[in-house]
């Protein structure tokens, strides 16, 4: 398999549009994946322990020094940068915020594509601001697979439109397909 | 967008971590600052910031400035030191330690707290508020300790900008604060200054986590959103300090998302509260 990671970038809208996707993942998915979703400052862990009932998939909060492993989505804690080192741990910061963001989609982008280059899928979801969209394009010059939900049934389309007119993204696709496109890279044949 | 630089690959790659290596170990001889054990990712993005903001060409040239501008290098330690914090900062955790551990420091005569990696003290203030509600700050000193000397001063003086107040306020409230966070400053422009009295049992002191060592015995040790910077090697180390640093069965109070649970140092303490990051020294 050359791929080593998935990350997920999102913002308004994301609770369903994650549902969606991870919920279509079995829980032997062969890859980690880290997601950031733009939470006000003060949520608690609420949003992971949701989708971690509906999904096959384990989805936890991300804690700082944490080794990513498979079948495994980690969300990025209300307040914190999420970041991945090149060991494949992942790391915490508080940093000043990026585009207004505390997560940021492009710290996690950037940092994960210095990690695993061309082994990496980036995913852009639903979202009413440009987040994203910077690390997309440099995980794109990496090497990495750029997939991005079609603005025209995206709950916000702001995101997605502004990925992909930051980079050549390989994959446009309607919400229902991302997750399918996912699971379909690892089904056996 | 940005314009497109390309982005190191491989080699180029692994030509940049020796140049940051290289770096790092220069600023360590030369100041004796050792930011060698610092979580990459994060330095990374910080050093990069750093060269594009200097406008420098490259790591290389990065480095002969740091050697030769001491200014400079002053720059470099503000970027790497973040100092985010607040008032009663996750008043759960603080309502905690004013309900469940202050009244086991209370069995000691003497109560000595490290507030370790302090910032610009806003943390300190809390704790010093607390323990003056419970009865506890006469008979207790806390050593307020950072490396970041521009940042330690803010703390001694206690001044922050009015602008956070509401949420300090409510903070404390939420902490179970038994009067008002008004008590405890004054107003002078857009200012809020905490009470001299506040700082009566506090004692301020340069202490660098990475190069320093113990310096007494402590019932309680806090160290929140320090040790996310570090790689984990360091964190045993530093942890290993506090564990050295406590009395037995003293306390350690961690960050919101730090924990013991990957580290060796972890089998030396007990997960007192879980939720809210605070474990207990073993007795052995």
């Amino acid at each position: 398999m050359p791929y080593r990671a998935v990350v997920i970038g999102v913002s308004a809208g994301g609770l369903e549009a994650l549902r969606e996707v991870l919920s279509c993942l079995p829980a032997d998915f062969p890859l980690p994946l880290l997601v950031v979703q733009h939470l006000g400052v003060d949520s608690d862990d609420f949003l992971a322990r949701w989708l971690d009932q509906r999904c096959a998939i384990k989805v936890k909060e991300a804690e700082d020094k944490e080794p990513a492993a498979p079948g495994t989505a980690y969300l990025a804690p209300a307040n914190y940068h999420l970041l991945m080192e090149d060991d494949g741990s992942l790391a915490l910061s508080l940093e000043d915020w990026v585009n207004f963001s505390r997560p940021s989609i492009d710290l996690l982008f950037e940092s994960a594509a210095e990690a695993y280059g061309k082994g990496l899928i980036a995913v852009v979801l639903t979202g009413a601001n440009d987040d994203g969209s910077r690390g997309l394009a440099a995980m794109k010059r990496s090497g990495g697979l750029a997939v991005v939900q079609d603005p025209a049934g995206a709950e916000f389309p702001v995101m997605p439109r502004a990925a992909i007119q930051a980079t050549q993204v390989d994959f446009v696709l309607p919400l229902p397909a991302i997750g399918r496109f996912l699971a379909n890279l690892y089904r056996p044949a | 967008m940005s314009p497109a630089r390309e982005e190191p690959a491989g080699e180029a790659k692994e030509i940049e971590d020796l140049e940051i290596s290289l770096l790092l170990e220069a600023i360590f001889r030369r100041y004796g600052y050792d930011f060698r054990d610092y979580a990459r990712a994060h330095l990374r993005r910080r050093l990069r910031h750093r060269l594009e903001l200097a406008g420098l060409a490259d790591l290389g040239a990065m480095q002969h400035r740091v050697l030769s501008d001491r200014d400079f290098f002053e720059l470099l330690l503000r970027d790497l030191s973040i100092n985010v914090t607040e008032m009663f900062r996750d008043p759960a955790a603080y309502r905690r330690i004013r309900e469940d551990v202050v009244p086991l420091l209370k069995t000691y005569p003497f109560v000595k707290i490290w507030h370790a990696g302090c910032a610009t003290g806003e943390e300190v203030y809390s704790m010093a508020i607390l323990l003056h509600e419970e009865g506890l700050l006469e008979r207790s000193r806390i050593y307020a300790t950072d490396f970041n000397r521009v940042a330690l001063q803010k703390a001694r003086e206690g001044v922050y900008s009015l602008e956070r107040v509401r949420q300090y306020s409510s903070n404390y409230q939420k902490s179970g604060g038994r009067a008002s966070l008004v008590d405890y400053y004054r107003t002078d422009n857009e200012s809020m200054l905490l009470k001299n009295w506040l700082r009566q049992q506090v004692v301020f002191a340069d202490h660098n986590l990475v190069t320093d060592g113990v310096f007494s015995e402590m019932q309680l040790v806090v160290c929140r959103n320090v040790v996310i910077y570090f790689n984990r090697d360091l964190q045993e180390r530093i942890f290993n300090t506090f564990y050295q640093s406590l009395c037995p069965g003293g306390f350690l109070w961690l960050g919101a998302k730090e924990s013991l649970k990957l580290l060796q140092i972890g089998e030396k303490f007990r997960e007192l509260y879980g939720e809210e990051k605070i474990f207990k020294k073993n007795l052995q």
